[in-house]
């Protein structure tokens, strides 16, 4: 059985300037375990489509099923990253961010401490527990952000372009760790980026997006072994095809 | 280290700044161009600023003052804080509320003096609802644009992670707009202290600051209500700079969500 099921999802707006579709009739699955990325230009709907997973927006036709039970809003089946490093609560040291999931839980304080310290030596930030977001580089604050969405044990992990605001090498750093961090926890990814190099190292399979309405065109199974390399021709022909599959949707053709 | 060296410099500011107004108030006291009855040498200030500490009048006073300041900020947060907040949180409560503040607003608190003379009667009451009336719009503005500054990726985050209404309130609202509360609070005390003098000035009877320098006049004691003075500005500024400074650094000085300038 898929762990997600996006059965024709559709999301119209109401904005003063009329009825904007967003998202138009996505269907797709999702295996457990698998890493899942949504590819494509900005506007086609693929934060849309992630937020609906997430339960923030609520599909105005469609279903969508998680574990096999019908989504209605948020829950704690899911963690969510986004890419904003104004995420964290800058009041609370980073422990305390990874721990605010666990608190929510009514999980005793020095449980949940153990737990999000443990979290935090999964994205090698243990040294770090005692300090306040402020004192972190970005790459470090992601960190943070995602040891706190993990913290809690959802079985999801819904990623909106986490890295899109890092640097190239940083972002490559955490590209690897995450690869790590999905190893060793075996969560459901759904990543959504618009960085193809991105999907090809990190992604199982690649969701082509396509604007206008906002629905998903094709997928693009990755089978490269991992750790990926970059610079390998089979790479760079996952890029490519990805590539090929993107200027063919954003053609303005009638 | 540098924090040390920092509070030295600013310091030898502040000594610098007072030392130079002392020297040419002094001047001015000394050159004759005024009677010392009205402009009394700093020597004669110091000596009635002594005089009063020592006799016990002055604390007195002061405490009466404080007394009044701190019952009617009490009262301002109790109302302000929890009604700023639901303002901020919900549409029609703001809609109600925010009219009814802005008319009241641009009233003079010592407008009201008369009014609550007759209502409260001479004394503490009238006091502490000027002091009230004065300190409750900043504390309720700040708290409502706070509220409304609260980045809504905290509450978004929270509530994936399962926080119920009481949760998000305690903790991610009030943190989260904290930067606005404290603000308010440094305001409100700021209003509330210079209502006080006023309000004591027109309705208090025998004890307070206010009153001091009141009756004073009558007396042509300049001395004395230059002593008065200082003690009143001594008082603010030790609010200002050591309670809601310290607060600050504790706070949201320690956790990066004040920009402070550099330099």
């Amino acid at each position: 059985m898929p762990h997600i099921e996006v059965r024709d999802v559709s999301l119209t707006y109401d904005t003063p300037a009329g009825r904007v579709v967003g998202v138009a009739g996505a269907s797709f699955d999702i295996e457990p375990a698998e890493f899942v990325c949504l590819v494509g230009p900005s506007g086609c709907g693929k934060s849309t489509l992630l937020n609906i997973i997430a339960g923030f927006l609520a599909p105005t036709a469609g279903a969508l099923r998680i574990g096999g039970r019908p989504v209605t809003g948020r829950g704690m089946d899911r963690g969510i990253v986004f890419q904003d490093f104004a995420q964290l609560f800058p009041w609370r040291t980073a422990l305390k961010n990874v721990a605010f999931g666990l608190e929510m839980k009514g999980i005793p304080k020095p449980e949940r401490e153990r737990i999000a310290l443990e979290q935090l030596r999964l994205v090698k930030l243990e040294k770090f527990a005692n300090a306040y977001p402020h004192h972190l580089s970005g790459g470090m604050q992601q960190r943070v952000a995602i040891a706190r969405a993990l913290a809690y044990d959802p079985s999801v992990l819904l990623m909106d372009e986490p890295f899109a605001a890092l640097d190239a090498l940083t972002r490559d750093d955490m590209q690897r760790l995450l690869v790590e961090v999905w190893q060793a926890s075996r969560k459901t990814i759904v990543y959504v980026t618009h960085n193809v190099a991105e999907a090809v190292y990190l992604g199982d399979r690649v969701l082509v997006m396509t604007p206008h309405p906002g629905t998903v065109k094709c997928e693009v199974p990755i089978t490269l072994g991992r750790p990926r390399d970059p610079l390998s021709v089979a790479f760079i022909d996952y890029q490519k095809e990805l590539l090929r599959q993107l200027s063919r949707t954003t053609d303005p053709k009638g | 280290m540098s924090a040390l060296a920092e509070r030295t410099r600013s310091l030898r500011r502040y000594a610098t700044s007072l030392l130079l107004a002392a020297v040419v108030y002094e001047g001015l006291a000394r050159s004759g161009a005024f009677a010392p009855a009205l402009l009394p040498p700093l020597a004669t200030v110091g000596r009635a600023l002594i005089d009063g500490v020592l006799d016990g009048t002055l604390p007195a006073h002061a405490l009466a003052t404080l007394y009044r300041v701190l019952m009617g900020l009490a009262l301002a947060i109790a109302i302000a804080l929890p009604l700023g907040i639901l303002m901020g949180r919900y549409r029609p409560i703001e809609g109600f509320f925010l009219p009814l503040a802005s008319a009241l607003m641009p009233i003079p608190s010592l407008a009201w003096v008369p009014l609550f003379i007759l209502w409260f009667g001479l004394g503490n009451a009238t006091a502490i609802g000027i002091v009230c009336y004065a300190a409750i719009f900043p504390m309720l503005i700040n708290a409502w644009s706070g509220v409304r500054a609260v980045n809504p990726l905290w509450l978004r985050v929270a509530n994936a992670m399962g926080a119920g209404e009481r949760t998000l309130f305690w903790k991610v609202i009030v943190p989260g707009s904290l930067p606005f509360l404290l603000a308010g609070l440094r305001q409100a005390f700021l209003r509330a202290w210079i209502a006080v003098v006023g309000a004591e000035m027109l309705a208090a009877s025998d004890w307070g600051l206010g009153w001091v320098i009141f009756d004073a006049k009558e007396f042509l004691k300049a001395d004395v209500m230059l002593a008065a003075l200082t003690v009143i500005g001594l008082i603010g500024f030790a609010f200002e700079r050591l309670v809601f400074g310290a607060l600050e650094r504790l706070t949201v000085e320690r956790w990066g969500m004040l920009r402070t300038g550099k330099g």
